[in-house]
């Protein structure tokens, strides 16, 4: 009977879960959680913020996820060493567990860069788990002015969840325009725009160089008062864990499209890794709740004796603020030509390169985007489809009949 | 297990299934009431190739499916091969939208997310679609299992 112990316990180790029980019934599952709670959709957050969801709702999966799957979880345990020749882990309170197979679902942790007068302020706050979530909610009142460190992903998704709650929002970054990770310059400007008139604030092109109590000053010399102030500069992978152990590490732990890592028996998912994307064919950190899925079952599956890969990854981000929704995928590789269209309430982005759709931007119009994803992911090559259909809207009518054939008339 | 399909050669266009689809789902008991004036967000479209061929395309009910691997309010689920929304937990991020394959997910209007769950959690009990076919266009039927297209 295989021993298996995953570390962490996100939605890359939910993944692990599934698929090592996809393949082996019987073998023994350790997962060692440092959060006290079940695994839970971390990006939900922002929702309960917004009073969209609760604690309850926010639970990745049912009560008896971890029974149903004969998992035991150790919570409030964190591990401090792998011995990968040994195969066993160290936990903080000294214990080990020996392994057959190990998968670092580690996942990333807020990076804070260093900034003068940081410790003089009070009401700080990182915006990444529960418990950040409830320590943020129980600072701010209906008077609150707050200050956001990050106009990315977290940090915006963290403005619409105060919004509402708190009396005004500013948020700063370094970048020059907002989701400046997933949007262009023409697309974050149509996003900006809106959450500016949603009464969000934005100060770009600068960011915090010293904090004095409840006062920011600014790298242009702006300053900015504030009662709660929330860092979302970005995330870092934890890797140390795998480093220190001998594994190869870089910005992620490095694994390939099973989810290996360099180290025998040991598998990586979700936040910690870095991997390959093929619209850009390049190996980077994705830190994306589907993709840690599929890293996850993949491991799991392989861990268990079965036959899985990930080769498909590319990145992609579904978010919206304020009704606004903005649907991203793939990557604008150097030389891509841009197919655009837009209006003042939706704009859409499609960049081809060698005959194939490799990434697309779409704002205010996400209906069927799916068909691109697919596109991207299979790399189809578009002189087999009518694209001057598809620019028009996806459609399954421009992929040809005989695959049309193929995917309403058999079971997929 | 039955799945929807569609023929092709007997498809009219007529957006009959959609009507349907919107009404079985819209929790009323008369059609017109349910529909009159309204814009419909129906599970099913029926969409035109360039030959003037029609069809219905609704969830396929993936026997892999990445809506569910991909659902980031762990909203999605396949309860005995259905692939079924719990719409208590979606809280709208349509992730799901952005990665089906066949555009089968698709936003309800309000913001959250929607899918054919072949009318089993409406009170139509076997899909409206295909019980108001006129032309038998959309079979609920079990078919064999091919591989997922390249």
């Amino acid at each position: 009977m295989k021993r298996y112990v995953i570390i962490g316990n996100g939605v890359a180790a939910a993944g692990c879960i599934e698929g090592i029980r996809a393949v082996d019934a019987d073998g023994s599952i350790t997962v060692i959680s440092a959060e006290q709670y079940p695994v839970y959709c971390r990006p939900l957050i922002s929702y309960y913020l917004e009073q969209k969801t609760d604690l309850q709702r926010m639970h990745y999966r049912g009560e008896s996820f971890y029974a149903e799957h004969h998992a035991d979880v150790l919570y409030g345990r964190s591990a401090v060493e792998i011995h990968a020749d040994a195969k066993e882990i160290v936990l903080d309170n000294g214990d080990v567990y020996p392994y057959d197979e190990l998968c670092c679902c580690t996942g990333s942790a807020p990076f804070v860069p260093p900034m003068q007068g940081l410790d003089t302020v009070e009401n700080k706050f990182s915006f990444m788990t529960i418990d950040d979530t409830l320590a943020l909610e129980k600072a701010v009142t209906p008077e609150s002015r707050v200050l956001i460190i990050g106009a990315g992903l977290i940090g915006l998704k963290c403005a619409e969840g105060l919004h509402g709650r708190v009396k005004n929002i500013t948020v700063c970054d370094l970048a020059p325009r907002v989701l400046s990770s997933i949007l262009d310059d023409k697309c974050a400007a149509m996003m900006q725009k809106h959450l500016e008139a949603n009464g969000i604030s934005f100060l770009l092109g600068t960011s915090a160089k010293e904090f004095q109590g409840n006062k920011a000053v600014m790298q242009n010399g702006a300053a900015v008062d504030f009662d709660v102030l929330v860092l979302a500069v970005g995330v870092r992978a934890n890797t140390a864990i795998i480093k220190a152990a001998g594994g190869a590490v870089e910005r992620g732990v490095l694994v390939d499209d099973a989810c290996r890592t360099s180290l025998e028996a040991v598998y990586a998912a979700g936040d910690c890794t870095q991997y390959h994307d093929i619209s850009s064919d390049t190996i980077k950190v994705m830190a994306l709740m589907p993709n840690a899925y599929m890293q996850g079952h993949t491991a799991g599956v392989n861990m268990a004796g079965g036959t899985a890969l990930f080769d498909n990854a590319i990145p992609m981000n579904s978010i919206g603020f304020f009704g606004l929704h903005c649907h991203t995928a793939g990557s604008q590789p150097e030389g891509c030509e841009m197919y655009e269209e837009s209006d003042e309430t939706h704009i859409k982005r499609l960049f081809v390169k060698d005959g194939r759709l490799t990434g697309f931007m779409l704002i205010g119009k996400t209906h069927r985007t799916g068909i691109y994803t697919a596109l991207i992911r299979n790399q189809t090559p578009l002189s087999t489809v009518n694209f001057e259909r598809l620019k028009i809207e996806p459609q399954l009518a421009a992929m040809g009949s005989a695959y049309r054939g193929k995917v309403l008339k058999g079971a997929v | 297990m039955k799945r929807i399909y569609v023929k092709e050669e007997w498809c009219l266009g007529c957006h009959l299934c959609e009507y349907n689809c919107a009404f079985a789902n819209s929790g009323m008991t008369d059609m017109v009431k349910a529909l009159r004036g309204k814009t419909i967000y129906p599970r099913i479209q029926v969409e035109t190739d360039e030959n003037g061929i029609t069809y219905a395309v609704s969830c396929r009910h993936c026997t892999d499916p990445v809506c569910v691997k991909s659902c980031i309010a762990g909203a999605l689920s396949v309860q005995n091969g259905v692939i079924e929304i719990d719409h208590s937990k979606c809280v709208g991020c349509l992730t799901c939208v952005l990665v089906c394959p066949y555009g089968a997910v698709i936003e309800d209007g309000s913001g959250v997310a929607q899918k054919c769950e072949l009318c089993m959690k409406n009170s139509c009990g076997t899909p409206a679609c295909v019980k108001g076919c006129p032309n038998g266009a959309i079979v609920y039927e079990e078919r064999q299992t091919v591989s997922a297209p390249d």
